[in-house]
């Protein structure tokens, strides 16, 4: 099991630095001289070839690309923002708890809510339960996540004036963003519960398991659940990372100055650092949860652990001895 | 037993004889919310064409004497902050942000067709190459992406559709070789190469058609969401800009207003609404029509 884990871990860390590569590479394709610039139409050559020189874009690209490499993930130095001139790190580690707050409870809310639904759908296939779902699912789902968040403003703290429309500043300002997220949120754990109950139903060891005479609801619980449960949670997996960027749009909306307005910010000011640190920090934590997803599934599921224990008795032990035991 | 079999089989061959088009379509037309969705769809596509017949006033133009107006006789959706009328810039609108939905998802799904075909039937170096291309790409978030190369590309129409496709061209990639890896092996492909069918020829008239179902049903379903993130674009300052119509570039102009003319956002949010839900309905349709797995 431990090569299992050792592999998921170096791809992890392959993907976080591929996309650093991506993200560096990207942003040093872009026309124009951030140089130039930041300094303004008045600048003289030499001021600008003296702030390239700061900025570190003077070098060939390789060089640059090492030295930034090096930088982030060796000495864990961000550098400095262009635009403000202050290190990155401390803006990131200062701003990242409300992104993840935002987007972690929207994502376990999303489940909480999503799961039990799609199941509900599953098991009454075809009834008015299931159509009522699946319509406000579709529904839901068309629903921009960052209209609905307007909309709340307009009920909740214009017209109602009960939950304040921007800030920070206490528990207050969060409901509105989380909760705009889920209601969209859930329809997709929804429609994958119920898609993949619905295939695993058909299967032949819940008719075996029926006929030996369990009861019902085991049969639901201890049968279906847990073949249904793999793909959701791939899927829910997948999702940690579009749900972290997409915050950028309720942080926009409900102005919480989370990393993805940082990043937003970075955009518009041309500070190219910080685009990419936002970047690869979203890349990792996407990059995690797909290892923590990968991770669950290859201890739940019997066919990986299989796969990965039968290679390393092989090579440790002829295979005599196996027959043997 | 047998009779009946035969029977099957007979009707089997009758439904072959039609286009594969007719039977989907009139399979469509049996579920009556995918009809309803296609219904709405076309009326929507009829509004885009037929813009400049449609549209009661220049959405370009200025009236300093009518801001901010809510809905009214003379203006149906009211007016925005420069007293532009708002029903002119939502059927206006409709050009840009449909065909962004269109073209965003299109240019995906051919580019992500012709990758993924060529990795999956062609093999070998190449495959390895567009893999490892795919793995670079999806090593930053779909959504992220999108936002980091229009930032990078700029503003104009190509430019945004080229940065809403890039978000799920790999994921199809990726798909649709998947698909073929499965197909590969099947006669009627070496039954084409016996008879000495160009490799070209066997990928995309042979091959494609067996494999690209569930790509067409994302298709379907995927304009809803690229026009939401081409109105999700629009606001976050990127991709289209104001003062060009477009319904996302319209939600965040709406923005600044929400006190004073909540109605200016109420609209083009509606309508994104209606017309997402509804592609998407229809998309859902298709994919119960052409997914024989999912039946009974």
């Amino acid at each position: 099991m431990w090569r299992y884990v050792i592999k998921r871990l170096f791809t992890t860390i392959v993907v976080i630095l591929v996309a650093a590569i991506l993200i560096f590479t990207i942003m040093n394709v872009v026309p124009g001289d951030p140089a130039a610039a930041l300094l303004g139409s008045d600048a003289t050559y030499e001021e600008i070839l003296a702030k390239r020189e700061l900025m570190g874009l003077s070098g060939p690209f390789l060089v640059r690309l090492a030295r930034y490499l090096y930088n982030f993930f060796i000495k864990w130095d961000f550098g400095n923002s262009w635009f403000y001139e202050t290190p990155i790190m401390n803006e990131v580690f200062t701003r990242i708890p409300r992104t993840i707050v935002i987007s972690f409870s929207h994502l376990v809310m999303s489940v909480c809510v999503g799961l039990p639904v799609g199941i509900l759908a599953a098991m009454k296939r075809g009834k008015w339960q299931d159509r009522g779902v699946l319509s406000l699912a579709m529904l839901f789902q068309s629903i921009p996540g960052f209209w609905l968040a307007m909309e709340m403003i307009v009920l909740f703290s214009v017209n109602l004036g009960w939950l304040p429309a921007s800030g920070i500043g206490s528990w207050k300002n969060y409901v509105m963003p989380i909760l705009a997220g889920v209601l969209g949120g859930w329809c997709g754990t929804a429609r994958q519960a119920r898609q993949s109950m619905l295939e695993v139903m058909r299967d032949d060891y819940i008719t075996t398991a029926r006929a030996k005479g369990v009861a019902e609801n085991k049969v639901i619980t201890h049968h279906m659940l847990p073949n249904a449960l793999m793909p959701v949670i791939t899927s829910i997996g997948g999702q940690v990372g579009t749900l972290v960027a997409g915050s950028l749009f309720m942080e926009r909306t409900f102005s919480i100055p989370g990393v993805g307005i940082y990043m937003l910010n970075g955009i518009n000011n041309r500070d190219y650092p910080v685009v990419e640190a936002v970047t690869i920090f979203m890349a990792g934590i996407n990059a995690l949860a797909m290892l923590l997803t990968d991770l669950a599934y290859g201890f739940v599921d019997p066919r990986i652990k299989a796969q990965y224990i039968s290679s390393t008795n092989k090579g440790r032990r002829p295979k005599k001895n196996h027959v043997e035991e | 037993m047998l009779k009946s079999d035969k029977q099957q089989t007979e009707v089997q061959v009758k439904r072959k004889k039609q286009s594969q088009i007719v039977m989907i379509f009139k399979r469509i037309l049996r579920d009556r919310g995918a009809t309803f969705g296609m219904i709405i769809v076309l009326i929507f596509v009829f509004i885009a064409i037929f813009t400049p017949l449609l549209a009661p006033y220049d959405p370009y133009e200025l009236d300093a004497t009518a801001m901010l107006e809510g809905p009214s006789l003379k203006h149906w959706m009211g007016t925005d902050e420069l007293g532009r009328d708002v029903l002119s810039r939502m059927i206006y609108g409709s050009r840009y942000s449909l065909s962004l939905g269109v073209l965003g998802s299109s240019l995906g799904l051919v580019v992500g067709i012709i990758l993924g075909s060529m990795a999956g039937y062609l093999g070998g170096i190449v495959e390895t190459i567009i893999m490892r291309i795919c793995d670079i790409m999806m090593s930053i978030p779909g959504t992220l992406m999108t936002i980091i190369v229009s930032a990078v590309l700029g503003t104009g129409f190509m430019v945004t559709v080229v940065a809403l496709s890039i978000g799920g061209t790999f994921g199809r990639c990726r798909m649709l070789r998947g698909q073929i890896l499965r197909e590969k092996g099947r006669e009627y492909l070496e039954a084409a190469r016996a008879y000495n069918c160009g490799t070209v020829r066997i990928m995309f008239s042979h091959l494609l058609p067996n494999v690209i179902s569930p790509l067409l049903v994302g298709f379907t379903m995927g304009i809803g969401g690229t026009i939401t993130a081409a109105a999700g674009l629009s606001y976050i300052g990127l991709g289209i800009q104001p003062p060009t119509p477009e319904w996302g570039a319209m939600l965040t102009a709406g923005r600044d207003y929400l006190r004073k003319a909540p109605t200016l956002i109420l609209f083009p949010g509606v309508v994104i609404c209606i017309f997402c839900w509804c592609v998407n309905l229809f998309g859902d349709g298709l994919r119960d029509t052409m997914d024989p797995k999912l039946k009974n």
